[in-house]
């Protein structure tokens, strides 16, 4: 299932956020967002995923969801969203509860989505319990039981150290190689862009639009820590990105 | 000599503003309350109508144990403290999950529940009377409708406080509205209304004394009254202190519920 984004434009209250966002993301494609702080790239991602309405423009489904996704368009938050008062597994289970499947073949998923990301053995622990790097992976494994199409995240690294965010990306890579999956990422962080990315958006500040798209071609599996190959994109994302976030800084908040 | 230099200890200037339970402080201002007013009564600087001795107050609630009467009158307190708490509580719970989901029932509610919240409720007793009877009825109405607004607003304000984002993701997963209020709007609301339920279930106990005040033959209110109309000041405190027992044990055993329900906060 690809995704078609046709010429998105979103308002708050006469402020305009968003402007004309027209994008493409093909079926394995992992994309990446990135823009100055305000720019609308989390609204972007709200609207795409059906959590807001756009004031103008649309999102198409372009094709059938695969057969046995339980939720096509499946976020994964910034602040993780684990319910604090049920276990691992509970969280997990909370998102299959609603669909009829039964209690065995629902325990087969959580056992499954529980031993990709390394969390077997936590499987009865509270969400308190847990680091945040280890929060994050319960809620990839919660996404990843639905089955998704389309994987929305929203900086989901943003919250966590930066050894973490090493840790979790290294996962992401070898979640994706193992069976790739589709996924729009935002975020500020041109590192974790260029490392995860197939192609990166820059969206100009507010209101934002698309201002390049740029393709990274080498394999993901290919891609490590401190790439080489990485440092060329990664500079010119940041010279595209400079200005705009220097004019998003000296901006008043609400102006 | 050699020169060495001479450290000085920074001086610790954090700590406090932090309070930690310290089990037996409580029981400690208990005892030595009565310990006052015991020694006070018998040296004879306090007088025996200013407060009656704490060792006669025990013996009147011995002979009240002994002569059976401390269950004739504790045993219909009870029944309705129960069920005039259970009612006003769960309509309680109700209506405020409601005003705190819908924004009609939000806005037409609020004013109202603000409107009856300040009403003494004894004020409204003859008019329970005729309501609902003289007889057990309207003792449970006035006890129901006391606890009511409290576990309203308690409840309204719990359910606004759930977290938003949660709400979000439970959309964003497609769970229905009904397992959004099940699974996160309630649980997340609980916190807020056990709280609010100690407020609601003290002021449940205050209305008892106020309910009995009515055609009550038996009841810890009734007892109270009557002693207090003789100026029985023994037979006052006993009844006094039965009142604050079943608070401490209201109070606990919220206290216990939270501890089962709530395991999950940090």
């Amino acid at each position: 299932m690809d995704i078609r984004i046709d010429g998105i434009s979103h308002c708050y209250g006469g402020v305009e956020v968003l402007r004309d966002i027209s994008l493409d993301v093909s079926n394995g494609q992992i994309v990446c967002v990135v823009g100055p702080s305000g720019c609308g790239k989390s609204t972007l991602l709200r609207l795409i995923g059906g959590l807001e309405k756009p004031g103008s423009g649309q999102v198409l489904q372009m094709g059938d969801p695969p057969v046995g996704s339980l939720n096509p368009l499946t976020y994964i938050f910034q602040d993780f969203a684990l319910l604090p008062w049920r276990t691992v597994a509970g969280n997990v289970s909370l998102v299959l509860e609603d669909h009829g499947i039964g209690a065995a073949a629902a325990q087969k998923i959580i056992d499954d989505v529980l031993m990709r990301t390394n969390l077997s053995d936590f499987s009865e622990a509270l969400p308190k319990q847990l680091s945040g790097g280890m929060k994050q992976r319960v809620a990839i494994a919660r996404a990843l039981a639905v089955n998704p199409a389309l994987l929305l995240m929203d900086e989901p690294l943003s919250a966590l150290d930066s050894q973490t965010r090493e840790l979790l990306m290294d996962d992401l890579i070898a979640l994706w190689t193992r069976q790739p999956f589709t996924a729009i990422y935002v975020t500020h962080n041109l590192g974790e862009a260029v490392r995860l990315g197939h192609r990166v958006v820059v969206l100009s500040r507010r209101p934002g639009c698309v201002r390049e798209i740029v393709d990274i071609d080498k394999p993901l599996s290919e891609r490590a820590f401190g790439d080489a190959d990485l440092e060329a994109p990664q500079k010119h994302l940041w010279q595209l990105m400079r200005e705009e976030a220097r004019a998003a800084d000296a901006e008043l908040v609400n102006g | 000599m050699a020169e060495k230099k001479l450290g000085r200890p920074v001086a610790f200037r954090g700590g406090g503003f932090a309070p930690v339970p310290r089990r037996w402080a409580g029981f400690a201002v208990f005892v030595s309350l009565i310990l006052v007013a015991e020694w006070g009564t018998r040296a004879g600087w306090i007088s025996a109508l200013t407060l009656p001795r704490p060792s006669d107050v025990l013996d009147t609630f011995r002979e009240l144990y002994a002569s059976g009467m401390l269950f004739k009158h504790l045993g219909p307190s009870l029944s309705r403290l129960v069920v005039g708490a259970a009612i006003g509580v769960s309509l309680g719970i109700s209506i405020g999950v409601l005003i705190g989901l819908f924004s009609y029932i939000r806005s037409g509610l609020v004013p109202l529940v603000a409107a009856i919240f300040p009403i003494p409720k004894i004020a409204l007793l003859p008019l329970f009377v005729i309501w609902f009877g003289i007889g057990e009825g309207s003792k449970y109405a006035l006890i129901a409708f006391g606890t009511f607004t409290p576990t309203v607003v308690a409840t309204y304000g719990a359910v606004d406080n759930v977290d938003r984002t949660l709400i979000r993701m439970g959309q964003s997963f497609g769970l229905s509205w009904w397992s959004i209020v099940r699974k996160i709007v309630l649980p997340g609301a609980m916190p807020g209304i056990l709280s609010g339920l100690r407020i609601s279930l003290a002021i449940a106990i205050i209305l008892l004394v106020a309910a009995e005040m009515l055609g009550a033959e038996y009841g810890i209110g009734a007892y109270i009254l009557e002693a207090g109309s003789l100026y029985d000041l023994e037979r006052l405190f006993a009844g006094v202190v039965i009142l604050s027992v079943l608070g401490v044990v209201v109070s606990f055993g919220i206290g216990l519920i939270e501890r089962y329900l709530l395991d999950w906060r940090l």
